[in-house]
């Protein structure tokens, strides 16, 4: 059984996400084989005029979808952390959408189901897409990583800029 | 543009209800074709020109309109009270729109998606400048995504529309999924390569510096063709002080809507996407340096829904005539209307928007503007069959110079693209002579296919085989065969389409002329382009060797062998009078 500090989750990078929605067509195309964003297990968020994300599932800790869900519908994976939906279970009563705090699990416009992103098998179709390269399959740690470098960048390059 | 034809008479007033407004998606709206997949267009008789109308855009919209199941929607008559229409996938509502009348579109946008409670909810709307008939009006979707000319908005609000909303969730399928999607992937990787780099690193304002050191920046409202002021609205300045964020449209590879900020002086907390010609029309056309000033100003057009170009054209043109003492002191409400102020440019678009004073009158157009001014106001109305200039010096660019003469839209590069050859150097762009339409025939055509398909012009650099590429799209996604050969005819009939609708109109040779000054105003600048200009004579060669590479009389009328050539033999009335 592995951990949370293990589970990879596809992770967007507003600095560099455009809005294009690529990763949407990619993600519907994959599963659906269609050009559908409603079908897709990531979304595009644009807040204008310049913020842009993406986001999908990110495989919680003790994943509140599954704790939410009356029918036990909803398990999640030891392995990777994936959300599995049983479909003869499920009646897209909608907890498990209302307890999402990303908006990452939805319900399915024709199977009446809820769908969510499942990595794809570990090579996720949006991150091999993205054009801007802003989606990444990381662990939260790498994410922390990532964030610590940048902050120190930061701190140096004001250390060094020349007083105005 | 063929439903327009099917579906309007001639010589209809451009406001009146028997005008048709089509909105339409092409053929590869809704997929993952990057750029493709995200166009509409909206095509009327043009209230600028009385003739073709047609203007496409990006963004969201068409792609959400393609997924609600359609590929044109006909806007015909006029409704009595404002309202918007509201396309929910297969139902279809009139919604009152009172509540939203007087609202920029981006306001509208915000209030429809509100009211309808679905946050994907596209809209394209008009401003204020479309609810008064402003003629330069424009149709804005997304934000900032524009159906900018040849006066759609205007229409569009003569027929008290103020917005179309749409949310499609169908799905969107293509012929050859598998062989499309690997085409895709190829079309992703050249959109990496150079042929997409200005598009996303500078932008189009790139443009400011060359074209000044190629003498070729039309400046002061043609006047000068270099601008002093370029270094301060060139595109370098401009990402290293403004640009914010360089965002894209959806399914495209690229991006290139390059979003400026104002932080500090009048304009301050200004955002606005930019790109070179809303910036040359605003900047060097108005001899304004600032680029503050300017990005307010494209704010504006946005915000009460005109065409950048055309709006930044008319303040142009009546700093012309204040110049001139045409317009004095009393006609602009006691503003100094002079070259390069910064101020009363900005105050003159909010006049245009609102249609208060003078800026009543520039709300015609130029054109129409320069009649109602009299006293040789037209000798300063840079116009080719009423739409304003765009931001090419023609005066040093004469191949495309040709272009612009005949294209059915009026002044407009971007139906032909002819300043390619002037601006790389291929052709010595100061003469005329023979064989020179060849080229202008050739990417009328090509782009007019890209343009039917609502392609981005941005990504023509990737279809390296250009018909054969473009023929490979098409033919992937509807399943029907298509031939490089076959697409270029497609081009050909068109610009003949075109041709006949304004020639319906009752256009002739003399609508294929230049704006006055490019004729009386040779360049005075010391620069390589100095003396340049075209004369009457030249302009008369063009226009022969232009349509005799088409095979048209020297009227400029296609000759009925011509239209059976090419398998429309059906039109054939409409040229059997003019010849």
């Amino acid at each position: 059984m592995t951990t949370i500090h293990d589970r990879k989750f596809v992770s967007s990078d507003p600095e560099k996400c455009v809005g294009c929605c690529v990763c949407e067509y990619a993600c519907s195309f994959e599963k659906e084989k269609s050009f559908n964003p409603v079908k897709s297990r990531i979304r595009a968020v644009r807040l204008p005029p310049v913020i842009n994300m993406a986001l999908t599932c990110r495989l919680c800790e003790d994943a509140p979808c599954v704790a939410a869900c009356p029918r036990d519908a909803l398990t999640q994976s030891t392995e990777t952390g994936v959300i599995i939906v049983d479909g003869d279970k499920c009646n897209g009563c909608g907890w498990c959408i209302e307890a999402c705090d990303y908006g990452a699990i939805m319900l399915h416009p024709e199977k009446k189901v809820v769908f969510v992103c499942d990595l794809c098998e570990g090579k996720p179709k949006c991150v091999e897409w993205c054009p801007e390269e802003a989606l990444k399959l990381v662990t939260a740690d790498v994410l922390a990583q990532k964030a610590r470098i940048t902050a120190v960048k930061k701190l140096f390059q004001e250390s060094v800029q020349p007083k105005k | 543009m063929r439903l327009l034809f099917d579906n309007s008479t001639p010589g209809t007033d451009p406001f009146s209800p028997e005008n048709p407004l089509i909105l339409t998606t092409g053929p590869l709206s809704g997929t993952m074709a990057p750029t493709g997949g995200n166009g509409h267009a909206f095509v009327a008789k043009s209230p600028l020109t009385f003739g073709v109308g047609e203007a496409k855009s990006h963004g969201f919209f068409g792609t959400e309109l393609k997924r609600a199941g359609y590929d044109a929607i006909i806007f015909s008559n006029a409704s009595d009270k404002p309202v918007y229409v509201w396309v929910d996938d297969d139902s279809i509502q009139l919604m009152d729109a009172r509540h939203l009348w007087g609202k920029s579109p981006r306001e509208t946008e915000e209030a429809i998606r509100d009211e309808l409670g679905d946050y994907y909810v596209r809209v394209a709307a008009i401003g204020l400048a479309g609810e008064k008939k402003a003629r330069p009006a424009c149709i804005i979707n997304d934000v900032s995504r524009a159906a900018g000319r040849t006066g759609m908005g205007a229409v569009m609000g003569s027929k008290n529309l103020k917005a179309v909303a749409v949310r499609g969730t169908n799905d969107v399928n293509v012929a050859k999924p598998d062989e499309f999607m690997t085409f895709v992937k190829e079309m992703h990787e050249r959109m990496k390569g150079p042929a997409t780099a200005k598009y996303k690193t500078l932008g189009t304002p790139l443009n400011v510096l060359v074209h000044n050191s190629l003498g070729a920046l039309p400046t002061r409202n043609f006047t000068n063709a270099v601008f002093e002021g370029a270094e301060k609205v060139s595109g370098e300045y401009l990402n290293e002080k403004f640009v914010a964020k360089i965002d894209g449209c959806s399914s495209c590879a690229m991006r290139c809507e390059h979003l400026a900020a104002v932080n500090e002086g009048p304009y301050k907390g200004t955002t606005c996407r930019v790109e070179y010609e809303p910036l040359w029309a605003f900047g060097p056309h108005c001899g304004v340096d600032r680029l503050d000033a300017i990005i307010k100003a494209m704010d504006l057009c946005n915000y009460y829904g005109l065409d950048n170009l055309s709006t930044g054209n008319a303040v142009g043109f009546a700093m012309d005539l204040y110049e001139h003492k045409i317009l004095s002191k009393e006609d602009t409400g006691g503003v100094d209307l002079r070259f390069g102020n910064a101020e009363a440019m900005v105050d003159l678009v909010h006049k245009i928007g609102k249609r208060e004073d003078l800026g009543d009158i520039l709300a015609e157009g130029v054109r129409l503007a320069a009649q109602k001014i009299g006293k040789g106001a037209d000798k300063f109305a840079n116009h080719i069959k009423g739409l304003e200039m765009t931001g090419y010096d023609i005066r040093g660019l004469k191949t495309a110079a040709i272009g612009y003469a005949v294209s059915f839209r009026g002044a407009d590069h971007n139906r032909h693209g002819a300043y390619a050859a002037d601006l790389k150097g291929t052709v010595d762009r100061f003469k005329v002579e023979k064989g020179r339409s060849k080229i202008v025939t050739d990417i009328e055509d090509l782009y007019a296919v890209i343009d039917s398909l609502i392609v981005c012009k941005f990504s023509r650099g990737v279809y390296y085989k250009e018909y054969e590429d473009l023929a490979k799209y098409y033919e992937l996604v509807t399943g029907l065969e298509m031939k490089a050969e076959e697409l270029k005819r497609t081009g050909e009939r068109i610009n003949v389409l075109g041709r006949l609708m304004n020639i319906r109109e009752g256009f002739t040779r003399k609508d294929d002329h230049m704006p006055p000054k490019v004729m009386s105003t040779p360049i005075p600048d010391n620069t390589v382009s100095k003396g340049s200009f075209v004369s009457q004579k030249e302009l008369d060669f063009m226009l022969d060797d232009y349509y005799a590479q088409r095979g048209w009389t020297n009227l400029g009328v296609p000759t009925p062998e011509k239209l059976k050539e090419l398998g429309m033999e059906e039109l054939t009335p409409i040229v059997e009078r003019k010849i």
